[in-house]
């Protein structure tokens, strides 16, 4: 007779594979992909593959000729960072930018730590930082989508492109301007389907929320992170707002701008740089809403999520060591 | 809202192949491997001798300590040797050998058909009959049933519950013992109430069952004290701790045992066991073991005598299909892979599940991603992801504050892993190393 397989319980495998839950993060961001391709044309898809080619293609270089080891090509995660990438940048980024963004990201915020599971910061992120502090004119230039107001405010732009909500609102704000005045020329329903500046992946508030629901439902993610980051911004504009809502915009304008989506329900969420524990977690993105809402409305950048995100990267170690799951035996 | 317990858990496809097929007797074999050691505790000591002739009932291993099981011979016929013989781990094992000659039973058993509902027998007295005749736990942990009916001074026990949970995917034995003899199981539960000095039973059975929790309910309307608690189909609902959790909303702390919070749970193929041999003066010789896979011509539900060997179980339900790649006893969750198909079946088989061959070898490993799944799914709120890395690197120390003890092996870590990490098997490694330590320290 054959002989017979032994080995340790348990004997069966779930569905989850890392290559599954990235391939589904993915697909969560084909509806804010293909808004982002309506609003601002060809470019999104030629930065997009841009970044992707170039994060697997760096992936691919640095484990063949120094890192070593087995190749994680295959597990999608360079894809979802290349993806991520370009969703935080504009969409008229020159191409040589994305390249330099990919090997940052790949290179430096995830390679430079061993590669997969292993970095401390969200690569895409790190990616983007770079960029923003290295090339600030070509992060926050953006072009203006057909059909939209320009927004003006922003200095340093050329006639052809237009600042975001958050951009025309510091400026606005900083000269002296009212929030009444203001409002006119904001349209909350353009915000939520998309049609404002921004960079490519994080104008479509309303695509992003039904990948949200898709991550969800597939179990890829759990709500306690985008619902703490996107409720503790929620409550802390709020608290501004009500205080003086001649100088704090209201909290559904903060929701619907810049990153916060994006942020929240896709940078903030990455497995390898977020907490262990749903109350880390809760705790995680309360810091990434409040610190976000600090910079928005206190910091000279006219956005913020990116740096809050960052920053609460670099306090996941410390929440691990003190948020421990709640243990059986302790109820009532 | 179906009740359940409180944190983690997974679910596993069911695969309820045999859940249809009803209980049928196997025909009694040439000859039975029947092991000394079929419980937690003291291996029993033989009682007879080689070319002894033995009825069926008949005692052949005496209980060897208060943590012990007597060991009744479930054939009649001639001892042949008593001997070690290798079991379906690989390992020898002390056991007696006997072959079989007619099926003359002991003449003190009941083996009618008829309800005995009537028990008029001192609590003391009940637990007395259940220490004769050698019943453990039947859902697998197989610890002797009269020890956890022994209540310590100072404690009191205020519940039964009943376990027909089977969250183990592929068994049914539970469910089609349920079925075919619930009213058995509900005087044994009766009987272990009296035996508990309780005045309240409860029988838990997930929601996947329906037809025996609607059989159960009918058969409650005649037992005021028991009550059908339908469950939510989650793993591992059948976990001790779980259950408890689940039905009374009651926590069994760190290192305590159930009577700590007033439970004594007892499996519903042992509350049948119970029922036999308090009413029907029958030891445990028999039980009902589930035979199946997806590939096995006939999965069924059989009723075997202990000490049959696991390859005429399969023989039985149509032979070993050419695919098998692994043989567990038990679940796919919890079961053991068996290392050959000439182990016997014991008091604590539950159930024998051939596995395909594409269904046998793990998933390749990869990194470890932080998901945390692996945390959230852990029903007794561990860090799998954290023991397991500890465990890899035989940091044995750090894994006692981190309560691996705590761990009850179901297995949700490593079946929810993305990364498909042998999670529970360094948590394994690590949790026995720190019942070492701790009883060095004890001395």
């Amino acid at each position: 007779m054959k002989k017979l397989i032994v080995s340790p319980s348990p004997h069966i495998h779930g569905s989850d594979s890392t290559k599954r839950l990235m391939r589904d993060v993915l697909i969560a961001l084909i509806p804010a992909f293909a808004i982002s391709v309506i609003v601002y044309g060809t470019s999104v898809v030629k930065v997009t593959a841009v970044a992707v080619i170039s994060c697997l293609l760096f992936e691919y270089l640095i484990q063949r000729f120094l890192l070593g080891g087995k190749s994680t090509l295959g597990d999608y995660s360079a894809c979802v960072t290349g993806v991520l990438l370009a969703f935080n940048l504009p969409s008229s980024i020159p191409v040589w930018l994305v390249i330099l963004g990919s090997l940052v990201a790949i290179g430096v915020g995830k390679m430079s730590f061993g590669g997969l599971g292993r970095n401390p910061f969200n690569p895409a992120l790190v990616g983007r930082v770079f960029l923003l502090i290295s090339f600030p004119v070509q992060m926050t230039s953006f072009p203006i989508p057909e059909g939209v107001d320009s927004l003006t405010g922003a200095t340093g732009m050329d006639a052809s492109s237009g600042a975001t909500p958050l951009a025309f609102v510091k400026e606005a704000l900083k000269s002296g301007k009212s929030v009444s005045e203001l409002m006119p020329d904001l349209s909350m329903a353009d915000m939520l389907l998309g049609y404002k500046a921004g960079s490519l992946g994080e104008i479509a508030a309303l695509a992003l929320l039904m990948g949200f629901a898709y991550l969800l439902v597939r179990k890829v993610i759990t709500w306690h992170i985008p619902v703490s980051v996107l409720g503790s911004m929620a409550l802390f504009s709020g608290i501004l707002w009500a205080v003086n809502p001649e100088q704090y915009m209201n909290p559904l304008f903060h929701l619907l701008s810049g990153g916060a989506m994006l942020g929240a329900i896709y940078m903030a969420t990455d497995y390898v740089t977020s907490p262990m524990t749903q109350r880390g977690m809760v705790i995680y993105g309360i810091g990434i809403g409040v610190i976000t809402i600090l910079i928005r409305v206190f910091g000279s950048y006219p956005e913020g999520i990116s740096f809050a995100i960052l920053i609460m990267n670099a306090v996941v170690p410390l929440i691990n060591k003190y948020v421990k799951p709640r243990r059986f035996g302790l109820a009532k | 809202m179906l009740k359940s317990f409180r944190i983690g858990g997974v679910h596993p496809p069911g695969n309820k192949l045999s859940k249809g097929a009803g209980i049928v007797t196997m025909p009694v074999p040439e000859t039975v491997v029947i092991p000394l050691s079929q419980h937690i505790g003291a291996p029993a000591t033989a009682v007879v001798a080689k070319g002894d002739t033995v009825k069926v009932g008949q005692l052949i291993g005496k209980s060897a300590g208060f943590v012990s099981s007597n060991i009744h011979s479930s054939v009649s016929g001639t001892v042949t040797s008593i001997d070690p013989v290798v079991d379906g781990s690989g390992l020898r094992k002390p056991a007696i050998t006997i072959r079989v000659e007619g099926d003359e039973w002991v003449d003190t058993i009941d083996r009618s058909d008829t309800l005995v509902r009537e028990c008029t027998l001192t609590p003391s007295e009940i637990i007395a009959r259940i220490a004769d005749a050698g019943i453990v736990g039947m859902g697998g942990a197989t610890f002797p049933t009269q020890v956890k009916l022994s209540v310590p001074q100072g404690k009191k026990a205020e519940f039964l519950i009943l376990n027909g949970v089977e969250c183990e995917p592929y068994l049914t034995a539970d469910h089609r013992v349920l079925l075919e003899h619930g009213r058995e199981v509900a005087v044994g539960a009766d009987i272990l109430c009296r035996a508990l000095g309780v005045d309240k039973a409860y029988i838990g059975i997930e929601a996947n069952k329906q037809d025996a929790i609607d059989y159960m309910e009918k058969v409650c309307a005649d037992h005021p004290h028991l009550e059908v608690v339908p469950l939510k189909v989650k793993y591992p609902q059948g976990g001790e701790k779980q259950l408890i959790d689940a039905v009374l909303r009651r926590q069994v702390p760190s290192g305590a045992l159930p009577i700590d919070v007033g439970a004594v749970v007892q499996n519903v193929g042992t509350a049948l066991a119970v029922y036999e041999a308090v009413q029907k003066n029958k030891p445990l010789i028999e039980r009902v073991v589930t035979v199946t896979g997806k590939s096995l011509d006939k999965p069924s539900n059989l009723k075997v005598r202990i000490g049959t060997s696991i390859r005429t179980l399969i023989d039985y339900c149509g032979g070993l299909p050419e695919d098998t790649g692994k043989v567990i006893g038990g679940g796919p969750m919890m079961g053991r892979a068996m290392a050959n198909l000439d182990g016997p079946v014991t008091k604590g088989t539950s159930g024998v599940l051939l596995m395909r061959e594409n269904q046998s070898l793990r998933p390749e490993a990869q990194v470890c991603i932080k998901c945390a799944k692996c945390v959230s799914v852990c029903p007794m709120g561990l860090e799998p992801y954290m023991l397991s890395k500890l465990g890899k690197h035989r940091m044995f120390a750090e894994m006692e504050p981190r309560h691996v003890t705590d761990c009850i092996e179901c297995g949700s870590c490593a079946y929810t892993c993305p990364a498909a990490l042998p999670l529970l098997d360094y948590i394994r490694l690590g949790k026995a190393e720190v019942m070492k330590m701790i009883r060095a320290r004890k001395g």
